[in-house]
């Protein structure tokens, strides 16, 4: 197959920040296969440990992240009503590996969320598995890896990262 | 003089007209947190930790507990110690990981060595000092005043003259046995802490854990969620009791339709999921009888210890602990408790149990950190809109879980503590 630029890979994931900033998270969901997890663990966990045998903040399989859509797009999911304010920001985006098909991607970010006259900034790293096809890519995996010591002073991750 | 030292009571109540309010200062003001630091945190028994989390000789964590650094660790005897961590030489924090394992704990600011339970093994120019320098139990780490367990719960105080643990406890302890009898082995913490914070009075949250009143509309969305999910619910309706427990100590025992992975079956488990809780089930039976067994399986527990511990025995089991860093402010952590010699399937189970209800990324905790800063906001109101109402359940016989008992037995205690006077 093709080699991938990592300019397309960027492209994708800016796409999917704007998703995300512009509250549009049913369309982002599309983005996610059919058997896609998305995971934010504690901070005082290993890179890769396993949600299975540990304490995560966050560990959705596809029906649960679409659960979660279907929560932040309602009035009575009262931590983001009225929604917050957020800036994705995603940079050093480097192509770790092919995986047969999959690539290995990840990110830095930044993440502002705004609301009731107070800013939190959440900052780490996005492990992702993207799978190519049709121009563009599917995620397989998002793992959002919190640089924070736990989650003072945001308090919740209400929002997707 | 302040508003507080005018006040001698937060609470306003009149049993014959059902009447018991709290006054919204001591959500605001920055001398009752003062008051509760000496009169609360300096005087109680505060959770530090579970055995578990030091598993082997040498295993250690730090933890801030009541305004203090603690180190807690397993010595080379197999032995808990809770200790000051600072160094007794000029005062700096001795072991600065959250948590590891150690053979020893070198102070690096002039390279003092302690051992695993804090005594002075070697300081650089030990000709220096008096020949019986390291005799002297002032030359070793401090340990904290008193240091208790009970059922691998570990508690310290530092008021030395503090009644022992298990009178502290009183019937507390029954439920504690009932929350850690579902394991045949013990229970353990599982790996990862979830650290958090509220923009929120430290007391919101203790109301809030024992709250079965607002679940309907605070948790809609995660409710809904139940129902979306195929075969999420078993045919269980919420009911229960709500039971003053003394000193301050609270606990709601109630049927819920959630799954319980001790051991109340939900269709979404499948036929694996109905025979490993059918095992457990029978476990539990043979051990306790069915009575007990019923309790153990099928009831939730969210029991509260003062202060500020709270330990819930409901869809997963949580222990969770937070502390006041300003009036509005307050700083939680909270991990996950499972039955050591729980299966892999259980595990999975329990810990995907967990997130989806509980901690700041689940469907409903971080509508309770944003009710609880809503509430700090609308205290901003405090000097006109003065009161808060927990008469809910007033004069029934037996409250039910969703009365508000076991706010007004925290807030009669608390009373107790910050004036010095019976409510």
């Amino acid at each position: 197959m093709q080699a991938i630029a990592r300019t397309e890979v960027e492209d994708f994931l800016f796409a999917e920040a704007e998703l995300l900033d512009e509250w549009r998270l049913p369309e982002w969901l599309e983005l996610f296969t059919d058997d896609a997890i998305y995971y934010v663990p504690a901070t005082d966990l290993a890179v890769d440990a396993s949600p299975e045998n540990n304490l995560f903040y966050v560990a959705d399989d596809r029906f649960r992240l679409s659960e979660r859509v279907k929560r932040l797009m309602k009035r009575t999911a009262h931590a983001e009503f009225p929604h917050s304010r957020t800036r994705h920001l995603v940079s050093n985006v480097r192509i770790r590996k092919q995986i047969g098909d999959d690539l290995e991607v990840s990110s830095a970010f930044i993440t502002y969320r705004t609301k009731d006259g107070v800013t939190d900034t959440y900052f780490g790293s996005n492990r992702y598995r993207l799978v190519p096809g049709a121009g563009t890519f599917r995620i397989k995996e998002k793992r959002c890896l919190l640089d924070s010591e736990g989650l003072r002073a945001q308090g919740r991750v209400s929002i997707i990262l | 003089m302040n508003a507080f030292q005018r006040m001698n009571t937060a609470l306003m109540i009149d049993e014959s007209k059902k009447i018991f309010k709290v006054s919204r200062q001591a959500f605001v003001d920055p001398d009752i947190l003062e008051a509760e630091r000496r009169q609360i945190f300096d005087k109680c028994w505060l959770y530090l930790g579970h055995s578990s989390e030091l598993a082997k000789p040498g295993d250690f964590v730090t933890r801030q507990v009541g305004g203090r650094n603690i180190l807690f660790a397993r010595d080379g005897k197999g032995n808990l110690k809770a200790m000051l961590n600072t160094c007794p030489h000029r005062g700096a924090q001795v072991c600065r990981e959250k948590h590891g394992s150690a053979k020893s704990f070198q102070c690096f600011y002039h390279g003092w060595v302690f051992g695993l339970d804090g005594t002075l093994r070697s300081q650089p120019g030990e000709t220096s000092y008096a020949a019986d320098f390291k005799e002297r139990s002032t030359s070793n780490m401090q340990q904290v005043p008193r240091f208790e367990s009970y059922r691998d719960f570990n508690f310290i105080c530092f008021d030395n003259g503090v009644e022992s643990l298990s009178d502290y406890l009183g019937p507390v302890r029954e439920y504690l046995d009932v929350i850690c009898d579902q394991a045949e082995t013990g229970m353990t913490i599982v790996g990862g802490t979830q650290e958090y914070s509220m923009r929120a009075n430290w007391k919101l949250l203790t109301e809030n854990s024992i709250d079965g009143y607002h679940a309907l509309t605070t948790h809609a969305t995660y409710l809904d969620y139940l129902k979306s999910a195929t075969g999420a619910l078993a045919q269980v309706a919420f009911e229960g009791s709500a039971r003053d427990l003394g000193k301050g100590h609270a606990v709601l025992e109630y049927r819920a339709p959630w799954g319980r992975p001790v051991a109340q079956w939900i269709p979404s488990w499948g036929e694996e999921g109905k025979r490993e809780l059918s095992r457990l089930y029978d476990g539990l039976l043979e051990r306790f009888g069915k009575q007990r067994a019923d309790r153990i399986a099928t009831f939730n527990r969210n029991l509260f210890i003062f202060p500020n511990l709270v330990i819930n025995d409901i869809m997963a089991v949580t222990v969770r602990t937070y502390y006041p860093a300003a009036p509005d402010f307050m700083n939680i952590s909270a991990w996950a408790l499972a039955p050591r010699e729980e299966t892999e399937w259980a595990r999975k189970y329990r810990l995907f149990n967990f997130l989806e209800f509980l901690g700041p990324g689940g469907f409903a905790t971080p509508d309770d950190v944003e009710a609880l800063e809503q509430c700090q906001r609308g205290f901003r109101n405090s000097a006109e809109a003065q009161w808060n109402d927990i008469s809910k359940g007033m004069g029934k016989e037996n409250p039910s879980y969703d009365d508000e008992l076991q706010m007004r037995a925290f807030w009669s205690n608390w009373n107790e503590h910050v004036f010095r006077v019976p409510a």
